[in-house]
């Protein structure tokens, strides 16, 4: 699964090698369209979509291997952490309920491609909402001294 | 008297000059005779001089003092030429020969290459830290079809490669075979397209005045490739002794400047914007580039976003909001944009879904956009880079580095105390965001800090803690692990950063990193490249050039172990169908088996380590290989990172 989220379009880049070479900027139109709070709480448990299971039941073991084999990683990083370079937002962990994150993935905003029922089950999908559930906040950059250098 | 040549490869020197032969025969009338015979005793496969080419030997001038070839070489000295990169070909192998021995082997001083779009790589790195050409020779056929792409690179990204091709046009001198399939009646034709100049001397003269000339063309802004085609008669033909060739003086042309009402508009515009924005993309050429740019900006208190074409403005001054870019281009009342590759993208939103390929504006309906652009002066029609059209309210065509200080001239001319008080606010507001946007990158780096696969951030930050110190000098781009090194260093020297390759060409990393530490080799900077894998294996060879010319590079791989842009390209056809979107990793992937790059580094005589994937090991690794670099070699740690 790929997040997807629009970028500076240079036109010949998107064609040809362009979801990386301005994409980091796209990261902030993104944000306007799927806000992830930095430290917000953790994610509300919202009512899962008729036919879906809720977040908790899902399986995080399995999320984490589909989040590689069907290529989540490629976008958002192993751990979800997102990339300018992609667009891909950070997703690790989730900021929004489930029911807003398999929302989004049906249905993108701009260029992240839409992943159906038959691409992805509802099923997979609150695997993977399991799986980055699990990935807990790091510390603030502030407190890391090989990044105030 | 030179040394003897081979009778068999004789082809082109006999009779060429009769009154130096001549001479040659009566001052030594045995020594033809002798040298031969010594030949066939050497060499009982070779056939008599008579049987071989039809002439008796005893009128053949078999050798020369000096050579086509020779003039050839103070041509190319004339012009300041440091280096020459070139895999050897026969086309050019009396300028070859010229260059080493006539020349001395200096300036320019040969260097080896294992590739043809290496050698114009390298060329190309090397210039954008050097300011002016080094120079590539290539076979008119065979090697520049190899060089293509560099040279496609180096267009693209408007930069100074200085091509020499060989070749044979005479087709009575070629020799049976190969030589007829490395001749071409024209052989500059394959890369006129992406070059800005060619030419094909026919005679010393013509050369002189073309190389030169083509000196001054490649200089001139827009800087780009150009060709001059060396043909082998030419540079092998005996000259005589005596002979005085005029060499041009070379004159650099005064770059275009922005005509000064247009200059004086923009000024106006400028000064009277609520939320100007400068977009520098390509904008600064010299370090000069970068302090007028600065000038403006502080004159204006403006912000600047640096689309990352060159290294245009210091990363950590408070008016830089390249992270803010988007935002700040939707609320803008003025953009100015400066060597702008793509002006419509810079103000458009884009998307790419089955319903179509749309754009959209983003800036606001009254806001005025103005360009300084030099390719507005010289663009060509069948390669598209010059990206989609843009409705700029005032396209100026001129260089914007040399139009700089009288824009900035006006700018000042135009500020009275009311506009310097709002541009005292508007800088302090800037300058907080700056900070926020600076503690902000920190925080991003923070996520997936020990996460193995190495995450890029994570990368960027040990690099950088062992650097920081040093007179670095980071010659690889960095788009494809996510810009943290701007995010998260402090550039502030032109050197310190060269943009990318310009067509976004993979290959393009290795050799021009190679090239631009070659450049950095001299002021004892250190050079350091973030490589990715992907690029390193179009033509991993450019790693023997580097230790074979002990060129201090410190590499570090961004082995991600795939070709992910395509990777995800493929995922969004498969998304939009509905259907396999776990088998994107075919044919895109570079696994099964991984590729050990720290054995291929040591295969090559660099200093390898790795793969290191855990990231607590990277800092001794770059640690380990720094000491090896200040010895003056190149070194390589593999690290398996993250996608991006």
């Amino acid at each position: 699964m790929n997040i997807l989220h629009p970028k500076r379009s240079r036109t010949g880049v998107a064609l040809r090698r362009g979801l990386a070479a301005s994409c980091w900027c796209a990261f902030l139109l993104a944000v306007t369209v799927l806000v992830f709070a930095r430290r917000a709480a953790p994610a509300q448990q919202s009512s899962p979509t008729p036919g879906m299971d809720n977040a908790s039941s899902g399986n995080a073991e399995n999320g984490k291997k589909i989040f590689v084999s069907d290529g989540c990683y490629e976008c958002h990083g192993r751990e979800g952490q997102g990339s300018t370079a992609t667009g891909g937002t950070r997703i690790g962990p989730p900021q929004i309920p489930l029911e807003g994150f398999v929302s989004y993935v049906r249905q993108p905003a701009l260029r992240m491609p839409p992943y159906t029922t038959k691409a992805m089950p509802d099923k997979d999908l609150a695997d993977i909402y399991a799986f980055l559930k699990t990935i807990p906040l790091p510390p603030q950059g502030k407190d890391i001294p090989l990044l105030n250098k | 008297m030179a040394k003897l040549k081979k009778v068999a490869v004789d082809r082109r020197n006999f009779l060429k000059s009769a009154a130096a032969g001549a001479a040659v025969l009566a001052a030594n009338p045995g020594t033809v005779a002798a040298q031969q015979a010594e030949l066939r005793r050497n060499d009982p496969l070779t056939m008599s001089p008579k049987v071989e080419t039809g002439i008796s030997s005893n009128v053949e001038v078999l050798t020369a003092d000096r050579t086509g070839s020779d003039f050839m070489v103070d041509v190319i000295k004339s012009l300041g030429f440091e280096y020459v990169c070139a895999n050897p070909g026969s086309s050019f192998r009396g300028l070859q020969e010229s260059i080493i021995n006539y020349g001395g082997n200096k300036n320019p001083e040969f260097l080896t290459c294992c590739h043809e779009e290496s050698a114009v790589a390298m060329a190309h790195g090397y210039a954008k830290v050097e300011g002016k050409p080094l120079l590539v020779l290539a076979h008119g056929t065979v090697g520049v079809q190899h060089a293509s792409m560099g040279i496609y690179d180096a267009y693209c990204d408007r930069v100074p490669v200085y091509i020499i091709l060989g070749n044979i046009i005479d087709e009575t001198k070629r020799m049976p075979g190969v030589e007829w399939t490395h001749s071409v009646q024209d052989a500059a034709a394959m890369v006129r397209d992406f070059t800005k100049w060619d030419d094909l001397p026919i005679s010393l003269e013509h050369f002189a005045e073309s190389t030169v000339r083509a000196y001054k063309i490649a200089m001139t802004p827009p800087t780009l490739p150009v060709v001059i085609v060396a043909d082998g008669e030419l540079q092998e033909n005996p000259i005589p002794a005596d002979a005085k060739f005029h060499i041009p003086k070379l004159v650099r042309a005064v770059p275009p400047v922005g005509d000064t009402g247009a200059v004086a508009e923009a000024a106006r515009l400028l000064v009277a914007a609520e939320n100007p924005v400068i977009l520098a993309d390509r904008a600064a050429r010299t370090p000069a580039g970068l302090a007028h740019l600065i000038e403006l900006a502080e004159a204006l208190q403006a912000s600047v976003v640096d689309l990352g074409g060159r290294m245009n403005f210091p990363t950590r001054h408070p008016l830089n909001q390249t992270e803010r870019n988007r935002a700040l281009v939707a609320a803008a009342d003025v953009i100015l944009g400066l060597e702008v590759g793509d002006f419509y993208g810079a103000t458009h939103s884009y998307r790419d879904q089955m319903s179509g390929r749309t754009f959209h504006s983003i800036t606001r309906p009254d806001a005025k956009l103005i360009s300084i652009y030099a390719n507005d002066l010289y663009i060509k029609s069948n390669y598209q880079d010059f990206e989609r059209y843009t409705e700029v309210d005032l396209p100026i065509a001129a260089d914007a580095e040399a139009t700089l200080p009288s824009l900035t001239e006006a700018v000042k001319h135009l500020i009275n105390d009311d506009r310097k008080r709002a541009f005292q606010a508007r800088g302090a507001k800037l300058a907080a965001a700056h900070q926020k946007a600076l503690e902000e990158a920190r925080d991003a780096a923070a996520f997936a800090w020990d996460a193995s696969p190495i995450s890029t951030a994570r990368l960027s930050a040990e690099l950088w803690a062992q650097i920081r110190d040093l007179d670095w000098s980071l010659v690889s781009e960095t788009s494809f692990v996510s810009r943290w090194p701007q995010r998260l260093w402090s550039f502030d020297k032109h050197y310190q950063f060269i943009g990318g390759a310009g067509g976004y060409g993979e290959g393009y990393g290795a050799p021009a990193a190679v090239g631009a530490a070659l450049a950095n080799r001299k002021y004892g900077r250190l050079s350091v490249n973030i490589q990715k894998d992907g690029d390193l294996m179009y033509a991993p060879g450019v790693l023997w050039t580097a230790a074979h010319h002990k060129i201090p590079l410190l590499s570090v791989m961004h082995n991600n172990r795939a070709y992910h842009q395509e990777v995800m390209h493929v995922e969004i056809m498969a998304a939009r169908h509905s259907r396999g979107i776990s088998n994107c990793n075919i044919g895109t992937s570079i696994t099964a088996p991984n590729i050990d790059y720290a054995s291929l580094a040591r295969s090559m005589g660099v200093h390898g380590e790795g793969p290191i994937s855990d990231p607590k090991d990277l800092g001794p690794a770059i640690r380990r290989a720094l000491d090896v670099v200040k010895q003056g070699e190149p070194a390589l740690i593999d690290v398996v990172t993250q996608p991006r």
